[in-house]
């Protein structure tokens, strides 16, 4: 079926294109005009004025790691966060919690995590993917270094700027 | 003689380093504010005196005026690559030929009246307006060289567009102006300007005469005299002349809505596509200056250059301060006439979207050549009827 | 010629197909390609039912008065269905049989053994070596519901129970499928696993005073449907999913057993048997499985290296050969001598026999390993490529019965030279002293010991895992080793070195692919003609007949 497009009669305004040339420069003047004279203000100056007390809680900042309200580390290196992360920012080597810990019944843990956070594209899979609440996006987006090796979280800074999340799910209880 | 020549080097020099490169670069730089206030952002305001450098606790932005020199800086250090498959001799030769052909257009250019009883004109010449055109139609060489020896499809495809469009356009551009060649009876610029001052700038169908600011002053007869029905029916087709003007001027420098043979979103970058460094600066300088050239030709030709209303254009003693000082008046004008030009190709480019190639010639064609024909012929037939 | 099988009609989800008599009803329907969950069945072993996850429903041909099967109106037997839903694992077919396998009763029965496997079972995915291959969580995605009713306590039962030295077992995630006390029990004859308790305390438990130390015992952890048996070696080092699996052969015996190697980012976490009956059914030993760490070893040789004034210094892989061809070329035919290793490849031999041939020495033998052979699988020959080396003239019928008297003209002098490729001198009785005396020690290796401490040229090679190769095993069966990993620093493949050595010496051979020199075998050897690495294939190909005598005599040197 070949389809017959219907094209607009122009009238004469139209055709001749001016007019139209000129409302457009009209409407560019205007804001040209609106914004020399500061009626409108859009542009933040960024280091000077930031917007961290109007970030949604939504906000999706560097990718941390947090300790529960008891302490504990949540993460148990299961690796679901290294594999689905599009960049493969993620680097886990995982071990095993000694029998005479508090927490042995986790039995897993991650010895070392590591983000590189020059891969990292803030993308929040991790955070979805992860079954144990154990890694969140944060508010911080401002994550800068001057060697790539700095720009590697390790995983002290990771618990560091995560701190401690509360009223998440206990699951690793002996009842369960 | 030797003086001659050291005055018109004087003037050459000074006239391109003082004035034309500086203005090519704010023009660069007023791009780049314009378009993003148009578009309601803020543009390049940062870069000022980087006083941090020198271990004060704050730089002065300065409303990131000194960006041109940081882009300048930048330019230069970048790797000044030459890819292996051009043809090195063209490829090199192609930069100078896109900056020269408009510094040589800005030579017949009256940007002044007169400094120390000097004329503010480079080369004082009868065939100024067809020296323009000759010299600023060279440009096309620079691009379509560059088109070609860089030896890859997009660049060649943008010198293709854009010698036929040149080519195209330098018709109508040129029959564009036989009217005020008519009207004034001269090549000469420096005489077209003198007769917009005594019949007033061509772009503007009454001119008040009688009135005088330095010695103030005011004739009422003159002013009633200056009324004249047959000189508001001749600026019609002079009126038509200026926009088939402008509009092929567009298209000659290559800019929005003409801008195709570099169109970015067709052509990547179009003839400069393989260039970088100092050698992409030299094309990106020479169509800003390009612009400038268009612009200063549309002045003189219809705005009157230098001229200022209502006030004098000489005084009898131009050694005296004041004679220095109305010198200086008038080159200011000139350039800030140029200056409010250029914000106007500013402005239409970031308004308008690009034409569609079929569409550019069709309108170069079909309407433009048609229209400044017939303009000629119009002309023709008011002109035994107007008074000298 | 084996005599006809006979055939049976059995009409699954309303189509009719033929198998052979003796079929189980559950490998028919694999065959007719309708899957069927299941946990406790194993082809390899007995079908005890009990994990009910196989249930389908099942009739048999309605019989009429006349005690004939009723026809329908297609000629087909009517099928009269049994009311109650039958396990599909431990039933023959039979003739007429019909099967659904996807009734809504089935998906009930399903659904139903689903939620109570899932009853107590805990929430360990997480961190759960077999999450990612556990046929619960596989099975519970496609047969399950998402969330669970049980809101009472689950039961708990002992995690990180150590039931032999290389098993680790969790009860609470065991679902009581009886695989691993069956594999125990009829395959590897070492009875030692049980359940206790009963209900839903049950848990899986080695008999008292004895522990799951068999050779045999990391194929329970294959086995188990879940993770309740892992591997304490493998446990948490890596995710499953994260693994490449390369199919291989085992190089720790002369059985050759078909495996898959999983390695991630060039280190190999572990290795699992691949079936192939003509070799090793389904099973590996633990010797065998575990002896890959050696290839992650941080003390690789990674840079050929030449004797300097210092010390061995490193240095080009040109300067290095130049360096071996200049040294070989000095001495006369029989003051050089070439241990080879039976762990090479065909085509490493193969290039040796020529190496060997251009040297003009008769000075050349493999280094014989010995161990105990054992019922299942093991082999007495702990060399994987024996049968290679004989076959291209590297030793005799006896591996090693040249090496004493290599041994004793190195120490008395007359052999000046050495080429060791890939063994260590001091194993066949040289002392360092009687290296250190030798004018020339070329080693390739990949691991420094004696010899390579003590060569003037060492040339780094390629572990198992790191070439492409085929070797012959024990019983005359042509397999294929495939590329895994890379070889660690500058290491080059092992017959690209003999390669390189030989060219030293003879000049350029026209060989640049491992291709090139298994079709130059091909050629020459008549066992091998037409074969090539495509037509090798996962499986390998038998070059001899299987002969009961087909074992080398091992030689104590
Ligand atoms: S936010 Fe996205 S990219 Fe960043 S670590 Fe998480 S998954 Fe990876
Ligand atoms: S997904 Fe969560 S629990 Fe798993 S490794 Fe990542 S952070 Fe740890
Ligand atoms: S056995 Fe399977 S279902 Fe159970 S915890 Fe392990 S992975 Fe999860
Ligand atoms: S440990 Fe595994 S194989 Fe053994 S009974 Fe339990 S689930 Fe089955």
């Amino acid at each position: 079926m070949a389809y017959t497009i219907s094209r607009p009669k122009l009238n004469f305004a139209e055709k001749v294109y001016l007019p139209a040339i000129i409302t457009g420069l009209g409407i560019t003047i205007r804001h040209f005009i609106n914004i020399v004279t500061g009626k409108t203000k859009v542009t933040m100056q960024y280091p000077e004025e930031k917007w961290d007390k109007k970030l949604p809680p939504y906000y999706r900042g560097a990718p941390t790691l947090v300790k529960d309200e008891y302490g504990r580390e949540r993460c148990v290196a299961c690796q679901l966060c290294e594999f689905i992360c599009p960049p493969r920012a993620i680097t886990i080597h995982a071990g095993e919690i000694p029998e005479k810990d508090r927490w042995r019944k986790v039995e897993k843990f991650p010895k070392e995590f590591e983000i590189d956070m020059i891969r990292c594209i803030y993308c929040g899979l991790c955070e979805e993917v992860c079954p144990e609440q154990a890694i969140f996006l944060r508010k911080d987006y401002a994550i800068t270094g001057l060697t790539r090796q700095e720009m590697v979280h390790n995983k002290e800074k990771l618990y560091e700027l995560g701190g401690v999340m509360t009223g998440l799910v206990y699951k690793w209880n002996d009842k369960k | 003689m030797i003086i001659t020549i050291v005055v018109s080097l004087a003037k050459a020099i000074g006239l391109i380093f003082l004035i034309i490169l500086p203005m090519v670069s704010y023009t660069v730089y007023a791009e780049r504010r314009v378009s993003a206030m148009i578009q309601d952002r803020i543009g390049p305001n940062r870069v000022g005196i980087p006083l941090t450098l020198f271990g004060f606790p704050k730089d002065i932005p300065f409303y990131g005026l000194v960006q041109p020199i940081a882009d300048a800086v930048k330019l230069l250090l970048k790797e000044d690559f030459t890819p292996a498959h051009v043809n090195k001799l063209y490829y090199w030769l192609a930069p100078a030929c896109a900056m020269a052909p408009s510094m040589m257009a800005l030579a017949v250019i009256p940007f002044g009246s007169q400094l120390w009883g000097e004329p503010m004109v480079v080369a004082n010449v009868d065939v100024g307006v067809l020296w323009v055109f000759a010299v600023s139609s060279l440009g096309v060489y620079g691009i379509v060289l560059a088109g070609w020896s860089s030896n890859s499809k997009y660049p060649f495809l943008g010198g293709i567009r854009s010698s036929s469009q040149m080519i195209s356009y330098e018709l109508s551009l040129a029959l564009s102006v036989i009217p005020i060649f008519m009207v004034c009876g001269t090549l000469n610029l420096p005489d077209i300007v003198k007769y917009q001052i005594d019949h007033g700038w061509l772009i503007s169908p009454i001119w008040i005469k009688g009135i005088s600011l330095f010695p103030p002053g005011i004739n009422f007869q003159e002013i009633w005299r200056s009324i004249d029905i047959l000189k508001i029916i001749l600026w019609i087709p002079l009126f038509i002349s200026f926009i088939v003007f402008v509009i092929s001027m567009f298209a000659e420098t290559n800019r929005l809505p003409f801008d195709l043979p570099e169109a970015e979103t067709e052509l990547v970058g179009g003839y400069h596509t393989e260039y970088s460094s100092m050698k992409f600066a030299l094309f990106f300088l020479g169509e800003y200056a390009a612009m400038i050239a268009g612009a200063a030709v549309i002045v003189t030709l219809f705005f009157g250059a230098w001229h200022v209303p209502f006030l004098p254009t000489t005084l009898h003693n131009p050694y005296t301060v004041w004679g220095v000082l109305l010198g200086l008046i008038h080159i200011t004008a000139f350039f800030v006439k140029v200056a409010l030009l250029l914000f106007f190709f500013i402005w239409v480019r970031w308004t308008l979207p690009r034409f569609r190639y079929d569409q550019l010639m069709r309108l170069g064609w079909y309407f433009f050549i048609e229209i400044a024909l017939v303009n000629v012929f119009i002309v023709a037939i008011i002109l035994p009827f107007v008074p000298k | 010629m084996s005599a006809p099988t006979e055939l049976l009609n059995v009409q699954i989800d309303g189509v009719w197909y033929q198998f052979k008599k003796g079929t189980r009803v559950i490998e028919a329907c694999a065959q007719a390609g309708k899957f069927i969950p299941h946990y406790c069945y194993h082809p390899k072993l007995s079908s005890p039912g009990n994990c009910r996850m196989c249930l389908i429903e099942m009739g048999m041909p309605k019989t009429g008065p006349d005690r004939k099967p009723e026809l329908g109106a297609d000629g087909k037997p009517v099928i009269s269905w049994i009311p109650r839903p039958q396990i599909s694992c431990a039933q023959d077919i039979t003739e007429g049989m019909g099967v659904r396998t996807d009734s809504s009763l089935v998906r009930e029965c399903r659904h139903g053994v689903m939620e109570f496997l899932l009853i107590n079972h805990p929430l360990d995915c997480p961190i759960c070596d077999q999450a990612g291959e556990c046929h619960l969580q596989e099975y519970s995605v496609e047969y399950g519901t998402a969330g669970s009713r049980f809101l009472e306590e689950k039961v708990k039962k002992p995690k990180r129970v150590e039931l032999g030295p290389r098993v680790t077992l969790d009860d609470e995630r065991c679902i009581l499928c009886s695989r691993c006390i069956r594999f125990m029990k009829e395959i590897a004859h070492d009875d030692v696993l049980g359940f206790a308790s009963r209900g839903s305390h049950t848990y899986l438990t080695a008999h008292p005073g004895k522990r799951l130390d068999s050779n045999y015992s990391l194929n329970t952890v294959d086995i188990c449907p879940v993770g309740a048996l892992t591997s304490t070696d493998f446990r948490f080092k890596m995710r499953v999913w994260f693994l490449k699996e390369t199919k291989s052969i085992c190089t720790s015996c002369a059985t050759g057993c078909n495996t898959i190697v999983g390695s991630r980012e060039n280190v190999i976490y572990r290795q699992t048997p691949r079936e192939n009956d003509a070799v090793n059914s389904a099973w590996m030993c633990d010797y065998g499985r575990l002896n890959i760490h050696y290839v992650n070893s941080p003390d690789r040789l990674k840079f050929p290296q030449v004797r300097e004034a210092q010390g061995l210094a490193n240095v080009s892989w040109k300067t290095a050969l130049a360096k071996a061809g200049e040294e070989l070329k000095q001495f006369q035919r029989n003051s050089v001598a070439v241990v080879a290793s039976a762990k090479m490849t065909n085509e490493e031999l193969w290039l040796t026999k020529k190496l060997i041939d251009s040297l003009g020495t008769v000075y050349h033998d493999v280094v014989p390993r010995a161990g105990q052979a054992d019922q299942l699988l093991m082999s007495a020959d702990r060399n994987p490529n024996t049968l290679g080396a004989q076959l291209f003239g590297i030793t005799s019928e006896y591996p090693g019965s040249k090496l004493r008297e290599m041994t004793e003209k190195i120490a008395s002098g007359e052999i000046r030279a050495v080429v060791a490729l890939g063994e260590d001198l001091t194993q066949i009785g040289l002392a360092e002293s009687d290296l250190k005396k030798l004018t020339a020690l070329i080693v390739v290796g990949i691991l420094p010991n004696e010899t390579t401490r003590n060569a003037s040229v060492l040339l780094p090679a390629c572990a198992f895992s790191e070439k492409r190769g085929t070797m012959i095993n024990i019983k005359g069966r042509l397999q294929r080793l495939n590329h895994a990993t890379l070889a660690p620093g500058e290491a080059r493949d092992d017959w690209e070195i003999i390669r390189d050595l030989l060219q030293q010496l003879t000049g350029s051979n026209g060989i640049y692919l491992i291709d090139d020199v298994f079709k130059e075998i091909a050629e020459t050897i008549p066992e091998m003609t037409g074969l090539s690495f495509g037509r090798i294939g996962d499986h390998g190909v038998q070059l001899v007949e299987e002969s009961e005598d087909a074992q080398p005599v091992a030689m104590t040197v």
